[in-house]
């Protein structure tokens, strides 16, 4: 399973990537993917919605489980994929590229503060 | 603030396990990421582990859920053919000159009805208050020698209660586990062709065998009963052989172009299929006339069962139906189900892959009908669902 160095990670298995404009976009980990099994149905924040660091904000299900999604950090949903929610299996085919929602962060050094790349490693695999 | 962390906690954590349609308490500790390998494991196990498997608690058995995805192994056994070991499952012999009159007796449904050698019967066994201890099949081979396989998380209990009966009866009954046997279902329009290639010689054995009906075939890899039995409501075998063999055939099998499934595909097929699981849909504290088993109580001839009188007083108040979601989403166990007739609760649900849609199993007031909309209580959301028949798919057709 992989887990790109480039970005960063919360305990509850979500990726972040900081973009060059200064939004932050999040999805959930290769781990995450491989852990649920085939993803067949996402439920995602409404844009426009503002979210607090670890609030309950969107549904992975997959065909064995519903799981929830947490806001990595505080921020603002600017943008939803709905490429993604139309076909949830992308989640599993690559769960880097099939991202899931996009936030304007409050604070974008809160990015920084995440778990890197080796860190989620060790908790992922403990 | 901490007891609502904890309650999303919980909630999850429980929404994780009841989503794999577990009652609760067959259900592990903790959805660990890793599997620790600790419970009991079939003569398969260390195939399966070979194979890349997923290997997950059930009912204290290490088993898999599949081995790379559940999505293409469901498909697998619609449109092919595919095998599921199922050897936690456990075959118990029950024989004597008192066989048949004991089972009459412990059996809702009524093994007087099975002349034919080799003829299974589905059935609940009850308690006195019409509760389900188990649901079973029986395989009839003569009037003082049956068989019996009860599911995995009951099969302790369940040998107690056949002892406990038996000595109340005075029965003249012999009842042996069988844990010298293993099992293997395959399933799939392609199932018994490819059972056939694999296992030479047994297909003249089975090729008569009618749906419900069972042989055992002396072949090179000892005796195999071989019963046109399932859980999938596709055709094919249940093969129940012995344990020391079960690896040689498994990879026979495998040879002939029949892929391992897991449990998380033997689960979406049978809900798609309108099979009840024990535990979920049924347990000791429902009837089965409220389970959707009516069809498996036998009331004719005044015949005296565990569990009839109880029966016989329910008020049916209560009927299981299907539900398919209209809205998106995805229905599970243990979800409020509102209906103009009063609140019901699904007892399994799932996204159904031959479907493309998700369909669930409902307890819900016996006035609700077919074709009816209700509405189902998804995170705090009430979504639409169709009331239908506690069938989906058959023989690789949907049906609603």
């Amino acid at each position: 399973m992989s887990t790109p160095t480039s970005l960063r990670y919360t305990e509850t298995h979500e990726w972040v990537r900081m973009e060059p404009d200064g939004t932050v976009t999040v999805g959930i980990t290769d781990h995450a993917q491989n852990a649920l099994g085939d993803v067949v149905f996402l439920e995602l924040p409404d844009v426009g919605r503002t979210l607090k660091a670890g609030e309950n904000c969107a549904i992975v299900e997959s065909v064995k489980a519903a799981s929830d999604i947490y806001a990595p950090i505080a921020g603002e949903v600017i943008e939803t994929n709905q490429a993604a929610v139309d076909a949830p299996e992308s989640v599993n085919a690559d769960a880097y590229a099939a991202w899931l929602f996009k936030l304007k962060p409050v604070n974008a050094d809160d990015v920084a503060k995440l778990l890197d790349a080796a860190a989620y490693d060790k908790i992922a695999n403990a | 603030m901490g007891s609502a962390a904890q309650r999303i906690v919980r909630r999850t954590l429980l929404r994780f396990w009841t989503n794999l349609n577990l009652p609760p308490y067959l259900a592990p500790k903790l959805p660990t990421l890793r599997e620790p390998h600790l419970g009991k494991q079939t003569p398969l196990f260390d195939l399966h582990v070979a194979a890349g498997a997923k290997i997950v608690d059930f009912a204290g058995w290490d088993m898999p859920i599949h081995y790379g995805s559940q999505l293409e192994e469901h498909h697998q056994v619609r449109r092919d053919a595919g095998m599921f070991d199922v050897s936690h499952m456990l075959p118990v012999d029950v024989s004597g000159a008192g066989a048949q009159a004991y089972l009459a007796k412990l059996l809702a449904n009524n093994v007087r009805k099975l002349t034919l050698p080799g003829k299974a019967l589905y059935s609940c066994m009850l308690q006195d208050d019409g509760g389900v201890v188990d649901d079973l099949i029986t395989y009839f081979f003569a009037p003082d020698d049956y068989r019996i396989v009860v599911n995995a998380g009951t099969a302790d209990k369940d040998i107690a209660w056949m002892r406990t009966q038996a000595a109340k009866m005075a029965a003249n009954v012999t009842i042996v586990s069988r844990r010298d046997l293993a099992m293997i279902a395959v399933q799939g329009p392609n199932a018994r062709a490819k059972t056939w290639a694999a296992l030479p010689g047994s297909q003249a054995a089975s090729e008569g065998l009618k749906p419900f009906q069972a042989a055992k075939w002396q072949g090179e890899f000892g005796e195999i009963m071989i019963c046109r039995t399932g859980y999938t409501g596709e055709d094919g075998f249940e093969l129940i052989l012995p344990a020391q063999r079960a690896g040689e055939i498994w990879k026979a099998l495998e040879a002939a172009g029949v892929k391992p499934i897991g449990l998380g595909a033997r689960d979406t097929l049978r809900l798609e299929a309108g099979m009840n699981l024990y535990g979920s849909d049924m347990d000791e504290t429902k009837n089965p006339l409220e389970s959707g088993l009516a069809w498996t109580v036998d009331f004719t001839d005044g015949r005296d069962f565990i569990g009839r009188a109880a029966l016989e007083a329910y008020d049916r108040s209560k009927q299981l139906v299907g539900l398919l979601l209209e809205d998106r989403g995805v229905l599970r166990g243990h979800m409020r189900v509102v209906t103009p007739h009063g609140e019901g609760e699904t007892t399994s649900g799932s996204f159904a892959p031959s479907m493309n849609a998700s369909i669930a199993f409902a307890r819900v007031p016996a006035a609700v009908q077919l074709g009816d909309t209700v509405e189902v209580d998804i995170r705090g959301k009430l979504l639409k669902a169709r009331v239908t028949k506690l069938s989906f798919v058959r023989n690789g057709k949907v049906l609603v």
